[in-house]
């Protein structure tokens, strides 16, 4: 993995700016001192001497974000840790990811914000912490909401566990909207959903495999919008992934609701008939979906009703996935491979322009969480994103920067090759070995 | 001609032509098994494990004697409880039996695909003699032998299984390797327990049982686990076998003969009547002495053994 660098003077030249903030793109030179856009100019090369990048050919952009990250840490340092996880955000061109609380001990106490945070401090990526909706992750009694946010906390969510108990995420929505930070909800009911493996329909029919029937995510849907609805609470549906779930955020935006959502770029580019051949790095959770649903995703994100692109980034170990489909966990990694599989399977194909997915990845997740967007001006941080958008690579499971592997792009042809990064007074240049 | 494939991991997939060279094949072992020694020397320095992880009888001891009949060395291999509870993951477990030299493995698991997966560990051919709720070939294959034996053709005999569609893979196989053979095939049980999409399979539903007998050659009655109205998919096995038992009274409003069929064990009283299951048309002990003909013609076409069968 290449370093990460501290430079006092970088510049970035040749390269041409994109401000997703007002879509403009600029043919300028960015030179950085201290962390901050000392100069935005046209031929800055001259007589300087610090570190240069030459981005001839890139775009220079504000840093993506990835809101749905499980970092493992602490717990499961053997799956990912802090640092490699923020190396394989570097590496998909990231420069903010929220770290999911479904960590042991689970991140529901200002001691493991402050953990995060302090642990975060270290890297180039920003590492915001999401802290539980309640104790344990267990669905009963609300967590300490004010002063996880004071400590750190961007958002709340027992991701991988819904709230079950409708009087609890009332009582949750209701509390946090004090904070005007998001309720992140993982739908699912968890009583048409148990003991499914994979989408209910005629893949499992087929497969043998038991299900969980689309509507075990809409139901959830339909209960949290009503929940905001009426609480004034700001619901975040993650991983949204069918059609029915879609139309009812769809709805609840229409009526006003403070309803967002995000996708995750697996759900966007396969369905339930890759499982053909029970790949457990095809089991995740949301499951894959139909055809259907991914076609009506990919409206939901051009439309605007879809406001984010997230990973769900999920490490296992190679024994936890190596064994029968019912035995693995649910997740796969997708830090280093969402941008390329964004621009490979909804843009090359021409279903979207390249600056509407970039802003779902730069504008929305900030957005969704209130953060302000980094601006491309002088006198601001640097944080940016250097990427050369037509450029194809080829996905090398060897050589990815996260702790795990359990990812089923092996082999997959992907296009847009992240240069470097830039972020806190970082920068991180790709080498040749690339994921 | 040799089979198309180098396991039998389902039905779904295998042609008409394989279906029938494995029937034709087991025609020759139906036969051995009436001579006075029912023994051939065919697999003979052959190693077969039967590798059970759920409890089986009818199964077990049908692969265990085909594989007797044909002189190969079997062992068994019977746990209930998986082996990520032991602490040893499937890979290893089955890794660690092929290095003990063996040629061949005949698996039953709770869960789907691991027959598939199996074959990703090790290169003994794999026999799947049961995976969750997806296929259980040998079953269908036999059930085909039976129909095959009574009937002489499948083309367009009609075959309506009766029962827990949902949790059977009996159904499974038997859905894809009739209608390899052009069959037609009917599905008749609660709603609760007919899988999502299944007409895709090219196949008829229908909730009414007596529907399903007017319209059939033969029933093929799925036994009906107690656990699945414990899990609150019928109220009552009192219901089940109001609404969609075979009962005598069924058949004979039908006024047709009719063969029936259970790929057991039978819950009297419940899916099936005594009466019915010990009935002239009742083929269900046939399905059982062809089993072990079926199985042995599939270990001996997998065993890549090419002398012939005498």
């Amino acid at each position: 993995m290449n370093e990460i660098k501290k430079a006092k003077a970088l510049l970035l030249s040749g390269g041409t700016i994109y401000d997703a903030s007002d879509g403009s793109h600029k043919r300028l030179d960015i030179l950085i001192a201290d962390g901050k856009i000392k100069q935005l100019g046209t031929d800055l090369a001259d007589g300087f001497s610090g570190e240069k990048i030459d981005a001839s050919g890139h775009l220079l952009m504000q840093g993506l974000m990835d809101m749905h990250v499980h970092l493992r840490e602490p717990g499961r340092e053997d799956e990912e840790t802090i640092e490699s996880g923020c190396a394989a955000a570097m590496a998909g061109g990231m420069t903010a990811v929220c770290a999911m609380p479904n960590t042991t001990p689970p991140c529901d106490s200002q001691e493991v914000v402050r953990f995060l945070k302090k642990r975060g401090e270290e890297q180039l990526v920003e590492v915001l912490p999401i802290a539980c909706v309640s104790k344990k992750r267990a669905g009963a009694e609300i967590t300490e909401m004010a002063e996880l946010v004071k400590a750190g906390a961007v958002a709340f969510s027992d991701d991988g566990n819904p709230v079950a108990n409708t009087a609890v995420m009332r009582a949750a929505l209701e509390y946090s909207s004090m904070f005007e930070v998001p309720l992140i909800e993982h739908c699912e009911d968890p009583h048409l959903a148990a003991g499914g493996h994979m989408h209910e329909g005629w893949m499992s029919t087929r497969l043998g495999l038991p299900g969980q029937p689309d509507i075990a995510e809409s139901i959830m849907v339909a209960r949290n919008i009503a929940l905001a609805e009426y609480t004034g609470g700001h619901i975040h549906i993650a991983h949204i992934s069918t059609a029915k779930s879609l139309e009812l955020v769809r709805r609840g935006k229409e009526n006003g609701v403070k309803v967002t959502c995000e996708v995750t770029p697996h759900h966007l580019a396969l369905s339930d008939e890759a499982l053909i051949d029970y790949d457990t790095n095809l089991k995740m959770n949301p499951p894959l979906r139909s055809r259907l649903d991914v076609e009506a995703l990919k409206i939901g994100l051009r439309d605007g009703t879809i406001d984010a692109i997230a990973s769900d980034h999920a490490p296992h170990s190679i024994e936890e996935k190596d064994v029968e489909f019912a035995a693995a966990p649910f997740g796969i990694l997708g830090l280093e491979t969402m941008l390329g599989i964004i621009l490979k399977h909804l843009v090359q194909t021409g279903e979207m322009r390249l600056e509407e997915v970039l802003k779902k990845m730069i504008i929305g997740p900030r957005q969704i969480l209130g953060l302000p967007l980094p601006r491309i001006k002088e006198g601001e941080v640097a944080n940016l994103t250097i990427l050369q958008p037509d450029a194809a690579w080829t996905v090398r499971k060897a050589n990815l920067h996260s702790l795990s592997r359990n990812m089923p792009y092996d082999g997959w042809e992907l296009n847009g090759r992240v240069l470097g990064v830039v972020n806190r007074g970082y920068f991180w240049v790709a080498g040749e070995a690339r994921p | 001609m040799p089979l198309q494939q180098k396991h039998l991991l389902g039905l779904e997939g295998v042609s008409a032509e394989d279906i029938s060279l494995i029937l034709d094949t087991a025609t020759t072992f139906r036969e051995i098994l009436d001579r006075p020694i029912p023994k051939v020397p065919t697999l003979r320095g052959l190693t077969v494990v039967n590798l059970f992880y759920e409890a089986s009888t009818r199964t077990r001891i049908s692969f265990e004697l085909a594989e007797k009949r044909l002189s190969a060395d079997s062992v068994n291999f019977t746990t209930s409880t998986s082996s990520v509870k032991k602490g040893e993951t499937l890979k290893d477990t089955i890794r660690n039996i092929e290095a003990m030299k063996i040629d061949m493995v005949v698996v039953r698991h709770q869960a789907a695909g691991v027959p598939r997966f199996l074959t990703q560990c090790v290169d003994a051919a794999i026999i799947n003699a049961g995976d969750g709720m997806h296929e259980h070939p040998t079953q269908a294959l036999l059930d085909m032998f039976t129909l095959r034996e009574k009937f002489a053709k499948l083309q367009g005999l009609r075959v309506a299984i009766i029962g827990d569609i949902s949790h059977s893979r009996v159904a499974g196989s038997n859905i894809r390797g009739l209608k390899a053979m052009g069959a037609e095939v009917m599905l008749c049980g609660p709603k609760t327990l007919i899988p999502r999409d299944v007409e895709k399979f090219g196949v008829q539903v229908t909730y009414d049982v007596e529907d399903a007998i007017a319209w059939a050659d033969v029933l093929n009655v799925l036994r009906i686990q107690l656990e699945r109205q414990e899990a609150g998919l019928f109220p009552t096995l009192r219901e089940y076998h109001a609404e969609f038992g075979i009962t005598q009274q069924r058949l004979e409003r039908a006024k047709k003969d009719i063969t029936i069929m259970h790929p057991g064990p039978i819950n009297r009283g419940v899916e099936l009547d005594a009466d019915v299951a010990d009935a002239e048309y009742s083929v269900i002990l046939n399905q059982v002495t062809n089993g072990v003909a079926v199985r042995m013609a599939v270990l001996y076409l997998l065993s890549g053994n090419e002398e012939s069968v005498s």
